[in-house]
């Protein structure tokens, strides 16, 4: 089977030209606004407006606009990234924690109210966080948090999702024979979890932490809806903010929004292509639609 | 190999709900009187509680009030006003004008987001194709790109004045549209959701392509079937369970649609306050301060969403149970 398949490929077919054409135009849809943005970081502010898109131009400002992105405004983009920093940071690793005991929980006790959560989960996993975000401001304005760190933080680190896949992990890898044994040894539950099962779920944690790293650095809407003093803005809604400036300033700090969109996305790519393994094994068992 | 190497997550179901319970592994240990369990759900469930249900909650009984100016200054109270916001919303005009937009758009959007994904998903799983690994990549690439990014980039694209895309249309001598003008911005918004999704989707279908055993379908390929047909008649109706939860999924989340009109009303004055049932409803509760009348408008919109999800849910399950019997 396997030299037939190689002897397809060294013949093309006009059926397997199609699939690579229309794999390779794919190829290039995809990658467009990424190379756009690529090579617009690298100009200064005149030739954004003057040279091709998506060609370099002679003059390579990329460290110039680095320097004032990081600059302008009393170094408020600085600001906005280490804002990013501590709500996608600390807020997947709440989530994480708490996911984790959650669907281990789940997964290996009968208790009361187990099946009530578990329903629930299954139900608030179709919830999607722009159907969520105006009932948590109004309930914030009502408890006066808006405005603050909190209203960022707390809502992100609940996530129904990491919980289910937490639970389904458990499920099929952490042997309740091995809980058996270490129960007469004398551990108890609390250490159970937290020195042997919390290990063997190591690989499903790293997953859950990074698709919650990803959808609170993605967020738009709760941070809008939360947030009026720019000095607690994540990167996503300085970005926003700047971009509406331009059109009354004249685009005048259109080459700052370029910059700092290049920048704000590669912390993510790298994250992509260094664990793979993880968002593949993720998205297999369910994944989420931000 | 340890033990979590074993334990592939790949081998879990596809959907929610889908047999996590009924696949239990192992059987649940009876602790009887142990504390451990609440322990260890008690953070979770609290925060979920606290910001999950009772923000709803307190949006429901919001929306039974309304905001009454009193006094000189103005200030404002809350009263009780019954059905009465949501009467208003049944018979708002701007509310069910943005939702026939929605529709429309998740009409068109959604066939495509499928369809391509599951072409791509399917031509990168042919036995005929290189470069699997790059390509899946390249098309997953853009999911870790902000929204609030992605419309920033896309809209540069379809700046009518210095856009390479006009330019390079009319350096081939072709008329470049106005990407952001009355009658084009809705599909314009609909090439960057379907950017940001379409490789998503692609790598959901693709995992469910890989986890089928090559054999049930070498039989077919010795009998003589055309890739086409074993990729119609065999691998999309095993994948079925996921092509369900990915047209779930993008159905709530266009009944949802609120980031890329938000972000592309700086540029394109095509979008008004009321473009969408969801941007209608936040322009209510910040411009407007009527949060009695928006929180009726978050709800009307979810009970739709809700529905819907239910039919499909339905829907999916009959199909299901008559592949069965077939």
């Amino acid at each position: 089977m396997t030299r037939r398949s190689k002897m397809q490929t060294s013949f093309w077919t006009p059926g397997q030209l199609g699939a690579q054409l229309i794999l390779l135009l794919s190829t290039i849809y995809f990658l467009l606004p990424l190379v756009w943005v690529t090579v617009s970081a690298t100009k200064s502010n005149d030739d954004l407006f003057s040279t091709f898109g998506l060609w370099f131009s002679g003059n390579f400002a990329l460290f110039s606009n680095i320097h004032r992105l990081f600059t302008y405004d009393g170094g408020i983009f600085t600001r906005w990234a280490l804002n990013t920093l501590l709500y996608a940071g600390v807020g997947a690793a709440g989530a994480t924690l708490f996911a984790t005991m959650a669907g281990y929980a789940l997964a290996k006790y009968r208790f009361v109210g187990s099946t009530a959560i578990s329903a629930a989960v299954i139900g608030a996993v179709l919830v999607p966080v722009t159907a969520l975000a105006l009932p948590l401001f109004f309930l914030a304005s009502r408890v006066h948090l808006v405005n603050t760190y909190w209203s960022v933080l707390l809502p992100s680190m609940v996530s129904p999702l990491g919980v289910y896949l937490a639970r389904v992990y458990a499920q099929a890898s952490v042997p309740d024979e091995m809980l058996e044994a270490a129960r007469i040894d004398g551990s108890s539950e609390l250490a159970i979890f937290f020195r042997i099962s919390l290990r063997i779920m190591s690989p499903v944690v790293v997953t859950i932490f990074l698709f919650q790293f990803v959808a609170i650095w993605n967020n738009f809407f709760l941070p809008l809806v939360m947030l009026s003093d720019d000095g607690r803005y994540p990167l996503t809604l300085g970005l926003q903010t700047w971009n509406t400036t331009l059109a009354t300033s004249g685009h005048v700090i259109y080459n700052l929004v370029v910059t700092g969109s290049f920048l704000s996305i590669v912390p993510l790519i790298a994250a992509f292509l260094f664990l793979q393994r993880y968002w593949r094994s993720g998205i297999a068992s369910g994944g989420v639609v931000g | 190999m340890t033990v979590s190497d074993q334990a592939k997550v790949q081998r879990l179901p596809i959907a929610p709900g889908s047999g996590g319970d009924r696949h239990v592994v192992s059987r649940p240990s009876r602790m009887r009187g142990s504390a451990a369990p609440y322990i260890l759900v008690a953070p979770f469930a609290l925060l979920f509680v606290f910001l999950f249900l009772v923000p709803i909650v307190y949006a429901v009984a919001q929306s039974f009030g309304g905001v009454k100016r009193v006094g000189l200054l103005g200030q404002a109270q809350t009263t009780f006003v019954g059905l009465a916001n949501y009467q208003g919303v049944l018979h708002d005009p701007a509310f069910w004008h943005g939702f026939l937009r929605v529709l429309e758009y998740g009409a068109v959007t959604i066939p495509i987001e499928i369809g391509f994904a599951l072409v791509l998903a399917l031509l990168v799983d042919s036995a005929v194709v290189r470069f699997r690994h790059a390509y899946r990549l390249a098309f997953f690439l853009p999911y870790a790109v902000p929204v609030v990014v992605a419309t920033l980039m896309w809209s540069s694209l379809y700046e009518p004045d210095f856009s390479p895309l006009t330019i390079t249309l009319h350096w081939l001598g072709l008329p470049a549209p106005d990407f952001l003008g009355p009658g084009t911005v809705l599909w314009s918004m609909a090439n960057i959701a379907l950017w940001i999704w379409i490789g998503y989707n692609m790598i959901i279908f693709y995992s469910a392509l890989r986890a089928v055993p090559p054999e049930i379908y070498e039989a077919a390929r010795i009998d003589g079937s055309s890739e086409l047909s074993i990729a119609w008649r065999i691998k999309i109706p095993l994948i079925r369970p996921a092509i369900t939860i990915a047209f779930l999924f993008a159905m709530i989340g266009t009944l949802q649609f609120f980031n890329e009109p938000a972000i592309l009303s700086v540029v394109s004055s095509a979008i008004g306050t009321d473009y969408t049932p969801n941007y209608y409803a936040y322009n209510t509760a910040f411009s407007g301060r009527q949060y009695g009348y928006a929180s009726a408008m978050s709800i009307v919109l979810a009970l739709i969403t809700t529905v819907l999800s239910f039919i499909v849910m339905r829907w999916s399950a009959h199909r299901a149970r008559q592949a069965e019997a077939r």
